[in-house]
């Protein structure tokens, strides 16, 4: 046992000292190594993440949003809709919701309008998001207009802002009241955006959905499961973007380490027959092989690994941040919470590690037939 | 004497296996941490009735990609979503702003 | 010790560029003597040394090693019998270039598993043996001549063979260095080693240090 671990060491002591001979070259390939782990690291980790967060915040969204259509576009719901659902079995709550956007020309950025039904917003004071507030330079008992799409001119009092920690799902809201928001829109009276109902059982969701859309035919159900893949799709697409960009720096740098890791130059070909003169058989230079693309390898996954997580987790992710999320005028600022898919990791490695060394492996069956008198016959 | 290669090489590996487990404590650490907030936006989102992440303000019709609305793409097919509703990677160009704000929108800016 | 029975050795056999190397080598070679393969280029000496130190193996006939037939043993146990019975002294000296000294003299020894601080001490005192413990961490390529075969002896000898066989060793060497590696193996004979070489140098082949002369051409030994 102690003559094996002695025998892996000096096998890894050569490889080392051969490595250490070309050493810029070698670094090199280690740093790209290292920063390819690096990009594909960040990128998964980031949307595993932002795939989490969406998935925990909006499993407690409304089971199910009903809208109405009018000639196939989103219209409104009128007076007695809601009254013509009448009872469902299943059905906990009915309530029609207000809300609307409004664009504000001075940040150039748009805003979400909302008259909550189950928070009661004192009319003429509004309840407004982080970013907002921000924006807009905004603190609690300052005085906002607004100009109204009619081109009136309203003005609100800023009763409060809604924490910061919540802003990846209030970034943008402006509440108030539904008088307010009715007068502020000119929005029909008895009139609602769309409706939000709420589903005890989760089983009976889909058969509520189907009840619902066989009583009123030009309504259309969202259901929460679909809000969900909505999220996952959007940042799975998103990754899968940026995958496709890098895809060209994957392939040329898969090209190169494979020029790298399965060229056998004429001198390490001599070397090889060298070594087996002097003693060494095929499977310790398989061996010395191995270790060489074991160790360049797993110290690029784990470094690139680190170097991700850092750059993610703790300095937001600066460098995959506008692809990933997206660009506006109103952008939450949001410390995402770490999410680290094991599953994802050991794909990760095992893309990374075990090609390298299957590369590095390739030029043995040359090796193995190198015969050990080409030593002498130089 | 001086030291042998494999010797650098197991200091080496076995720091980064460290920090390689580190960054797991780290994500259960931040997690603990961020667990209230987490929990917290998502009560916001049970009382206001939020169904979209406030990722993409950018414009009107992608600021909830999950609800059907004038401009979104495929919302009738039940499985067709629109998966890339903001196409937006970067700010529009600073110095075309100006020239286009006056035919920016009916409402101007409040005084 | 090396008894070699009707060995021939061809090369590319069945292609059009046959080449019959040896051609009915019948030879004893004794334990503890330093035997000399004397010949013209092209006679076969080289390809002899391969066959006799388990480089190669022969077309046909048969190899004994201490009374043991080895002509037929699968290439494993060849490269055993190879590492612990040979030491190789190389014509061109064969040593891998970019790392020290030192790490040369070491490398037959790595398979074997060796404790790296024994192997290091026993490394260290052939260098300091052959007169070069203060180039030990030099890159071999800023050696001269000399001192590289001095390194590719100490290389052949760090795993205690009882064989050293030596290809043209003074080929590459002055009349002063090739005095000084006959006596290098001089002192290695009188250990008990048993020196097989190759040589057409008359400095060499004539040595009173020479126990045993066996003349070549065209791949058969020629008496005289």
């Amino acid at each position: 046992m102690n003559a094996w671990i002695e025998k892996q060491r000096h096998l890894i002591d050569f490889t080392l000292a051969s490595l250490a001979r070309r050493r810029t070259k070698n670094f090199g390939l280690l740093l790209v190594y290292t920063l390819l782990v690096f990009v594909l690291a960040s990128v998964a980790l980031y949307t595993h993440a932002l795939r989490q967060e969406a998935a925990q915040v909006l499993k407690q969204s409304p089971e199910i949003i009903l809208q109405r259509m009018v000639a196939g576009r989103h219209d409104l719901i009128p007076p007695g809709y809601i009254e013509k659902i009448g009872r469902i079995r299943g059905v906990q709550a009915i309530e029609g919701r207000l809300w609307g956007y409004y664009y504000d020309p001075v940040v150039k950025a748009n805003y979400t309008f909302m008259a909550p039904a189950a928070e009661a917003v004192r009319p003429g004071t509004l309840t407004v998001g982080p970013a907002v507030a921000r924006s807009r330079g905004l603190a609690p008992g300052n005085t906002i207009s607004f100009r109204a799409y009619s081109g009136k001119l309203f003005s609100f009092t800023v009763a409060g802002v809604l924490p910061h920690s919540s802003e990846l799902v209030s970034a943008d809201l402006v509440l108030m009241s539904e008088a307010d928001f009715r007068a502020f829109f000119a929005y029909p009276a008895g009139h609602h955006t769309d409706i939000a109902l709420s589903v005890a059982n989760p089983l009976e969701v889909r058969n509520v959905a189907a009840k619902l859309a066989a009583v009123l035919p030009d309504s259309r159900p969202i259901l929460r499961e679909e809000v969900l893949r909505t999220y996952a799709s959007v940042f799975d697409w998103r990754e899968g973007i940026v995958l496709a960009l890098l895809s060209a720096a994957i392939f040329a740098f898969a090209i190169l380490a494979w020029e790298k890791a399965s060229g056998l130059s004429a001198e390490e070909k001599r070397e090889i027959g060298i070594l087996k003169a002097i003693g060494w058989e095929t499977g310790d230079i398989i061996k010395m092989k191995l270790w060489e693309g074991g160790l360049i390898s797993f110290t690029a996954f784990l470094v690139g690994f680190i170097a991700a997580y850092v750059q993610v987790f703790r300095f937001g992710a600066p460098l995959f941040e506008p692809v990933l999320k997206g660009w506006s005028v109103l952008y939450p600022r949001f410390e995402l919470v770490p999410a680290i898919d094991s599953l994802q990791v050991a794909t990760l490695f095992f893309f990374t590690v075990f090609p390298y060394m299957a590369a590095v492996l390739v030029p043995i069956w040359r090796a193995a037939i190198t015969d050990p008198d080409a030593a002498m016959r130089s | 004497m001086r030291l042998r290669p494999s010797s650098i090489a197991f200091v080496g590996i076995g720091l980064a296996a460290a920090g390689f487990a580190a960054t797991f404590l780290d994500a259960a650490l931040l997690r603990e941490r961020g667990a209230p907030h987490l929990e917290a936006r998502g009560t916001l989102a049970a009382r206001l009735g939020l169904t979209d992440l406030a990722l993409f303000t950018e414009a009107r019709y992608t600021r909830h990609p999950s609800q059907a609305d004038l401009h979104s793409a495929f919302q009738d097919h039940p499985v067709a979503l629109e998966h890339f509703p903001t196409g937006s990677l970067l700010p529009p160009p600073a110095p075309l702003i100006a020239h286009y704000e006056r035919l920016d929108r009916k409402t101007a800016a409040p005084d | 010790m090396i008894e070699l029975t009707q060995i021939r050795k061809a090369f590319n056999q069945g292609q059009p560029n046959e080449f019959w190397a040896l051609n009915g080598i019948d030879l004893a070679i004794e334990a503890k003597k330093v035997t000399a393969f004397r010949g013209p280029s092209g006679s076969g000496k080289t390809t002899l040394l391969t066959i006799v130190g388990c480089l190669a193996r022969p077309t046909s006939g048969r190899v004994k090693l201490a009374g043991d037939d080895i002509s037929g043993l699968p290439e494993r146990f060849l490269t055993d019998i190879r590492r612990s019975t040979f030491g190789f002294v190389f014509q061109q000296f064969n040593l891998i270039k970019g790392l020290s000294a030192l790490d040369n003299v070491m490398l037959p020894a790595f398979p074997t598993g060796r404790p790296h601080r024994e192997l290091r001490e026993r490394s260290e005192s052939l260098l300091d043996r052959l007169k070069l413990a203060h180039r030990r961490e030099a890159r071999v390529e800023w050696l001269s001549g000399g001192e590289q075969q001095r390194v590719a002896i100490a290389r052949a000898l760090v795993n205690d063979p009882k064989v050293l066989i030596a290809d043209e060793p003074t080929a590459n060497l002055d009349t002063a260095l090739s005095r000084e590696f006959m006596g290098i193996l001089e002192s290695l004979n009188a250990e008990g080693r048993t020196v097989i070489l190759s040589s057409h140098d008359p400095l060499v082949v004539e040595s009173a240090a020479v126990d045993c002369v066996v003349s070549m051409r065209d791949g058969q030994l020629t008496r005289d």
